[in-house]
């Protein structure tokens, strides 16, 4: 299936991806090549096919809702490319 | 003999005699990265400091008589996609570069326990995407059998460690067949476990249904002490199994007497190397030999892996790496004007090609209108060929197969042509999609001297009888004494 730049541009919009007008051609061209590949699957028939989301899980996992230790803010927010105070700082979003 | 040809278990047993101690065997393992890693480059950094404080504390307890476990004072790598508290972390990625994790992850607090001096982090495919270790974000990692070539993806830095002999064993993680296929690529010992068996807590995420963290050693011994150490519940993992462990060394010598042997017909197909072809044929006649019956079986949904697989993994990796975002740790563009465009910038600086390549899939197949035509029904057709597993493993114990279709190719031979390098997992990645364990084991060389490794495939949590398979084959040969031709 043939992508067209606009759907590129597109999907990386919804990927929060800034891309060059290099990489938006070469993603152009590459990622039709790959969704021409995976198109054979849509010869099969499963219509009536569980998907399996996760291979070996059984059900859904309950524990008991108990207090425990959480990472303390300073070791949250020393990886922090900016912070203020206990926060994380990002840039100004309401003028 | 230096002191890093020794096995894992050698050096236990040397270590448990007090014939030689961690911080020697240690030293050992720096000086050789000091003489080596210059030209296999599969270190991005050795931490010597609390490499030596572990190994001085094992030392400590050998000698209060009360080691902590079996490989107490082993010095081990760890690929750079576990979390290690006080160490940078970056899952070969520049996104990453200075990230210093607050905490480690279980697997590497369960190795710390036991004991094991942790030497340095190794290098990988960026966020483990990549079949060639290429596509990391620093430098390509050489494979010490042919420094040409590459030493296999995504955990190519663990095996090249492990084959040059700069460390005793090491973690590596399994997505795709990351484990398997370098461990084919450098006559090591592979294995990756059922998933669920093993923590993914504090492992850097890229296909959360997918991923899983695994033993890389010389030896088939080596690797199942190395698992017995990692292998159990967590419960800071929603997806690790409340399974016993078993104990992987007890029946390691039983042999494969009796055992029937699953050759699945769709897994030798055009295309293969014809020199991996002869060595894995000689290998299955050799376990008839041994004892053990050949069943012709059949998966026939094996063709649609890949596709399956791409889809399930990028779908998973763009929702996994949406937490890149500059905001918390790592990278944060400059100048970006407002909250998206620091977003977007950040991410465009900081992936890596192969990373853009695979979210950009992934935000498509997951995206309104396509979820159904991509997403949904590569999950359909994991179901289909979970179900020809389960149907082949009601005839027989194990499933045997080429670990990949072809030796370990030249640096930069597949880079431009995503879906060539996409191939070479082909024979791995239906074990990842069924959730199953694998192990690859060396089986033999092609005439110019490059390793090939023999895939195991079994039933869920059958770890233990995958370890007495490849050790009935190890036993009878002596490719894992074999040093990789490196100038020291």
């Amino acid at each position: 299936m043939a992508l067209t730049l606009e759907q590129v541009r597109h999907v990386a919009t919804l990927a929060r991806l800034a891309l060059t007008p290099e990489e938006e051609q070469r993603f152009t061209t590459q990622l039709s090549a790959v969704l021409d590949a995976v198109t054979q699957l849509q010869s099969l028939d499963v219509e009536a096919v569980e998907p399996t989301s996760h291979a070996t899980l059984a059900a859904s996992l309950l524990r008991e809702d108990v207090l425990r230790p959480s990472l303390p803010p300073e070791k949250s927010l020393a990886n922090a490319p900016a912070k203020s105070g206990t926060s994380f700082a990002v840039p100004k979003i309401i003028e | 003999m230096q002191l890093t040809d020794l096995t894992m278990l050698e050096l236990a047993a040397k270590l448990a005699e007090r014939a030689v101690s961690s911080e020697e065997a240690t030293r050992a393992c720096l000086e050789r990265i000091r003489q080596v890693d210059p030209q296999v480059r599969a270190f991005l950094r050795v931490d010597e400091e609390g490499a030596l404080a572990a190994a001085r504390a094992s030392d400590a307890r050998r000698k209060a008589g009360s080691p902590a476990s079996a490989l107490d004072g082993v010095p081990l790598g760890l690929k750079d996609i576990f979390l290690t508290e006080g160490v940078e972390t970056t899952a070969g990625s520049r996104i990453l570069e200075g990230f210093v994790p607050p905490f480690d992850a279980t697997v590497v607090r369960l190795l710390k326990n036991a004991g094991l001096p942790l030497v340095g982090k190794l290098n990988m495919d960026e966020f483990a995407m990549g079949s060639s270790n290429e596509s990391s974000a620093y430098f390509p990692t050489h494979n010490p059998w042919d420094l040409s070539r590459t030493p296999g993806g995504s955990s190519g830095g663990s095996s090249a460690a492990v084959a040059a002999r700069e460390v005793f064993g090491a973690l590596g993680t399994d997505t795709g067949g990351s484990i398997r296929q370098p461990a084919a690529f450098t006559n090591t010992v592979g294995l990756k476990p059922t998933y669920g068996r093993v923590s993914r807590f504090g492992v850097i995420a890229y296909a959360s249904s997918l991923d899983q963290p695994g033993p890389m050693t010389r030896t088939v011994g080596d690797a199942a002490a190395l698992l017995q150490l990692i292998a159990r519940h967590d419960p800071q993992d929603a997806t690790s199994a409340a399974v016993e462990a078993q104990d992987y060394s007890a029946d390691l010598e039983a042999g494969v007497r009796g055992l029937k042997l699953g050759v699945p017909r769709e897994y030798f197909t055009e295309g293969m190397d014809p020199e991996v072809e002869v060595s894995i044929r000689e290998t299955l006649r050799e376990y008839e030999r041994l004892g053990a019956t050949l069943v012709d079986v059949s998966l026939p949904h094996t063709k649609y892996a890949l596709a399956t697989y791409y889809l399930i993994a990028s779908s998973e990796a763009s929702s996994n790496l949406a937490r890149y975002d500059g905001i918390r740790y790592g990278l944060r563009a400059k100048d970006a004007r407002g909250l998206k465009e620091l977003y977007a910038q950040t991410r465009e600086k900081g992936f890596g090609p192969e990373v853009k390549r695979r979210i950009m899939l992934g935000t498509y197949a997951l995206s309104a209108g396509y979820y159904d035509a991509y997403y949904l029904r590569a999950q359909k057709v994991r179901t289909l060929i979970r179900e020809d597993f389960t149907k082949a493993f009601q005839q027989v114990d194990a499933v045997l197969s080429p670990t990949s279709p072809v030796p370990a190719f030249k640096l930069g031979e597949k880079l431009d042509d995503p879906l060539s390098m996409y191939l070479m997992d082909v024979f791995t990645l239906p074990c990842n999609l069924a959730g199953l364990p694998g192990l690859a084991v060396p089986c033999g060389f092609t005439k110019a001297g490059l390793p090939v490794g023999l895939q195991i495939l079994g039933r869920p949590f059958d770890e233990a009888r995958l370890l007495r398979i490849a050790r009935a084959l190890e036993r009878e040969h002596d490719f894992f004494l074999r040093p990789a031709p490196l100038q020291g």
